[in-house]
């Protein structure tokens, strides 16, 4: 069976790759395009490990196919800092100690980053009900939403 | 090493604060390599086929189809690998079955081709004809006699006869006499406590890259918590010289204890030694639980006799683990725990050791522990909650102390219980109000720790930074730590040392990242790293000076003249000590290696509030708090950490987490949809209180953190639906079906 040819945008960079019909978005991330911080935990859309946006919708990148990239703006944990510049939520869940292994990590990051571009002001319920789709193992969570609540009241009172 | 004298008054600068994790960066920004994420040049994807039976007989396993599709490079099964030596062939059994599947999942075969697509096809090509045989997975089903027996002759010399073969040691533990002890009893409770095994549920599945030259040289790089043990098990079951495989540690994304062992990494290496080409293999998640290693699945009978005023009189339990498929349950460990917490003068424990047609238990956090605690825990709960009394005075009034004989031998040094229940008496949460169906439980735990096998090196660069070479991956911030003692001890800035996991090739053996070993035990060998170079330093100093190296001290990261010769020179700092190095005998380092005892137990008490939904029998879980002794917290928020992810697999046992096979033996919930672990918004904030009783045992009074948080959940939570609904529920998980059965039968 022939590849297909797709053309995205991947963290604002123009991207074409080949790809079979039946493979995952987090399997050409991650095997075609080198893209390997999006994290494969589970592959049924339980656990957020591969957690990324497609035209700013949060979406589990395992259970999109890449065919269905064609003309779509993907953001991944790679895009997510600005140069040397980590996001706010990055150095949150440094300062916070809101990793322990990290692997759960960049699925979080995009996520807590989508949340707080819906609501920038979430209640710790709305924190943890956003994040329920990403399972972390480590950390109980605790420290997650804490980084989380204060990046959104850093982000709120530097806008 | 023992405490530094003084060491509860030594100032730390470093040690006790928060600084940021050295690979956070990595870890934040997805650079960070873990075991999946790393390719080499020209590999194949390597897949493992695995039976669909919880147990049969493997008639025969023919290839050919398989081998001969385009594309396929290696086909592997069992009879690719020599006979094993006894201490690895339970290991390579698991790994690869010989001549019968154990359980479902189990490993018949595997295959290495160019692709995914072409490897997942051609597994289906390989033709295995098996005679299917009765099985067991139940514990207490597996030990009668007519029971499917998985394996002829395992059973030791310490069981009796008439059990089933599936029984495989029986364990003893405790003294006094039971009987006279429950004499004195006013009240005597006796329960069967049963807990379904779970799984330790880390997010990345293993995965492994493998590669072997025909010289016999061979690479390993996979996510495990100790490659120094991937390395001696693969050489061993490979026929390698253990210097010739070198393995490198990736990033690893959890273990809990679940990757003290290897599953992948053998058959990988044999793959690409059949194909001269590096081998990739990454489990699925539906293979992580079918195939690697639950924690044990038990069932446990609790006698306990109470005075009316508090006093335990007598503890007796018997318990019954059932492993999986191989001998090995944490039964023994779950027997000397059982009744640690506490000062009895009649304790008695049985443990029995029984194999069912499950995979192979590994490490789960304390390990066989938090059952046993489940069990005893509960029925001093309820002989306390019979008798009218405060939970927490009736475990003080019963409490170890320093100079107790424990229930498993020996007799304690200074540790933190009775600490810990104090400030959980004294804490605003142990006397906040309480709402309609809602009730409070407390439960305390223990666990051993451990030392083990460990090297660390410490470079001191020319321009006067400083490297430390550790053999243990970093599970949890561990890089921080010991940077952290490392600067303590020279007195330099944290951001001037810099920890790395060093491969297999570059350090002497180290044990893995178990036991809650880690701070402690590489903790101190680091300290005595510094110690070693800061002495070199101090000599290097004195030869610059002219003085004998004696006179010589190290004071805030310089060496200075002491005694008689101080204030004769000016302090030389570590830099340019390190400057000069070159022309004053050469590079500078310290090692230490070391297999250190006095790792110090270690004691916590948990106290959770939860709210009994009556309609449903779902259980919320409403404020939770951690009291633990970790002797000296290095990094205090990652001791939290440790806490917290220890109390909510807890909660996950306690409430929703369990294997649950069917009739035909087959796993019926692989997957994180079926066997939910705790989502976010299933907790509250988990509130955590850290005690510091310095272990005598470390330089800097340390003891392991890691295992302890997760042995008095399942206790904890149990104790509080109890005090919530009025229902005892002595099988776990409290999942809501059976909570509501019970509630009705109320
Ligand atoms: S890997 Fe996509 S949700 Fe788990
Ligand atoms: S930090 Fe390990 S899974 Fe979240």
């Amino acid at each position: 069976m022939s590849k297909i040819h797709v053309t995205t945008t991947i963290n604002g960079d123009p991207t074409e790759f080949l790809c079979e019909a039946d493979e995952t978005l987090l399997d050409v991330l991650r095997d075609r395009l080198g893209l390997t911080g999006s994290k494969e935990g589970c592959g049924t859309g339980d656990c957020g490990a591969c957690s990324v946006t497609v035209g700013g919708r949060l979406v589990c990148s395992c259970l999109m196919l890449g065919a269905e990239a064609e003309g779509q703006e993907i953001g991944t944990i790679e895009g997510m800092a600005e140069g040397e510049s980590l996001h706010p939520l990055q150095k949150k869940f440094i300062e916070h100690a809101a990793l322990q292994c990290g692997i759960c990590t960049p699925g979080l990051l995009v996520a807590a980053k989508s949340l707080l571009e819906h609501n920038p002001d979430p209640t710790e319920e709305e924190t943890r009900y956003w994040l329920a789709g990403n399972l972390c193992r480590c950390t109980g969570y605790d420290k997650i939403i804490r980084a989380v609540m204060d990046a959104g009241k850093d982000m709120r009172e530097a806008s | 090493m023992a405490l530094d004298s003084k060491s509860e008054l030594r100032e730390f600068k470093i040690v006790g604060t928060r600084p940021l994790r050295p690979d956070g960066i990595d870890k934040v920004t997805g650079k960070a390599r873990f075991g999946a994420d790393i390719t080499a040049p020209g590999m194949l994807v390597g897949l493992v086929l695995r039976s669909p039976h919880a147990h049969a007989r493997i008639v025969s396993i023919d290839t050919s189809r398989a081998e001969a599709v385009p594309g396929v490079h290696a086909v592997v099964t069992r009879a690719d690998f020599a006979e094993p030596g006894e201490d690895v062939a339970d290991i390579l059994d698991n790994c690869m079955a010989g001549a019968k599947a154990l359980y479902d999942g189990h490993a018949v075969a595997a295959i290495a081709a160019s692709s995914g697509k072409i490897a997942r096809d051609a597994l289906k090509l390989i033709d295995v004809v098996y005679e299917v045989l009765p099985h067991v997975t139940d514990v207490d089903a597996a030990m009668k006699p007519g029971a499917p027996v998985l394996h002829e002759g395992r059973t030791d010399e310490t069981v009796p006869e008439g059990l089933s073969p599936n029984v495989i040691s029986r364990h003893e533990f405790g003294h006094g006499d039971i009987e006279a002890g429950l004499a004195q009893a006013d009240r005597i409770v006796e329960r069967t406590f049963q807990t379904e095994a779970t799984h330790q549920g880390y997010i990345e599945p293993h995965a492994c890259l493998a590669q072997m030259g025909p010289d016999g040289q061979a690479d390993l790089w996979c996510c495990t918590q100790g490659h120094y043990m991937a390395r001696n098990v693969c050489a061993e079951i490979l026929g390698l010289e253990q210097g010739q495989l070198r393995v490198t540690a990736s990033e690893i994304g959890g273990g809990f204890g679940g990757k003290t062992t290897v599953f992948l990494e053998p058959v990988a290496l044999m793959l690409a030694r059949k194909s001269g080409r590096p081998v990739k293999m990454v489990m699925t998640r539906s293979e992580v639980l079918r195939a690697t290693g639950p924690t044990a699945s038990s069932s446990i009978d609790v006698k306990i006799g109470m005075t009316k005023d508090g006093r335990i009189t007598a503890g007796f339990a018997e318990l019954r683990y059932q492993g999986g498929a191989y001998p090995g349950s944490p039964v023994d460990m779950g027997s000397m725990s059982a009744f640690a917490p506490y000062d009895l003068e009649h304790v008695k424990t049985i443990g029995w050791d029984v194999v069912t047609n499950r995979p192979k238990q590994a490490a789960y956090r304390a390990p066989g522990a938090p059952m046993a605690a489940f069990a005893v825990e509960s029925a001093i709960d309820e002989l306390a909650r019979g008798f009218g009394l405060d939970p927490l005075e009736v475990r003080l009034k019963n409490a170890a102390r320093e100079g107790t004989r424990a229930s498993y031998g020996p007799t304690y040094p200074a540790i933190g219980l009775e600490a810990t229940l104090r400030t959980a008496k004294d804490h605003p949460h142990w006397s906040a109000p309480l709402g309609e169906n809602q009730g409070r439980g407390v439960a305390c735990g223990f666990w051993f720790n451990f030392g083990g096998d460990t090297c660390v090196t410490l470079n001191i660069t020319p321009d006067g930074t400083v490297t430390v070479s550790e053999g243990n991956p970093d599970i949890g911030g561990s890089r921080a730590s010991m940077s952290m003692m490392a600067a303590e001890e020279l007195g330099i800035p944290y951001e001037k040392v810099r920890t790395i996991v060093a491969d297999t090739g570059s350090l002497g053996q180290n044990e893995v990242t178990d036991g809650s070993r880690v701070t402690f035990a590489v903790g101190l060998a680091t300290i005595e790293a510094a110690r070693a170079a800061i002495r070199e330093m101090c000599k290097r100093a004195a030869m610059v000076w002219g003085i004998e190296p004696e006179a010589v001290e190290w004071v805030d990261g310089a060496a200075q003249p002491a005694g008689p010769n101080a204030g004769e020179h000016p302090p030389m700092t570590l830099a340019e000590i390190a400057a000069i190095a070159s022309n004053t005998g050469g590079p500078i380092a310290g090692h230490h290696e070391a297999n250190p005892e006095g790792a110090g137990v270690s004691f916590a008490t948990h106290m959770v509030d939860t709210e009994v939904d009556p309609d449903t029998g779902a259980v919320k879980i409403l404020r939770y708090t951690v009291f633990q002794d970790a002797g000296k917290a290095i990094h205090p928020a990652y001791v939290e950490g440790q806490f917290q992810g220890g109390a909510v697999q807890g909660i996950g046992w306690a409430l929703n987490e369990e294997y649950i096979y069917g009739e035909d033996g087959v796993l019926q919930n692989a997957g994180f949809l079926d066997y939910r672990v705790p989502v976010a918004s299933d907790l509250p904030m988990i509130d955590t209180v850290i005690l510091e009783i310095p272990n005598p045992g470390h330089p800097y009074g340390v003891r392991g953190v890691g295992e302890t948080s997760i042995v008095p959940p399942l206790a904890a939570v149990a104790n509080a639906v109890s005090a919530a609904s009025g229902v005892r529920m002595t099988s776990l998980p409290i999942s809501p079906p059976k909570l509501l059965a019970a509630l009705h039968e109320r």
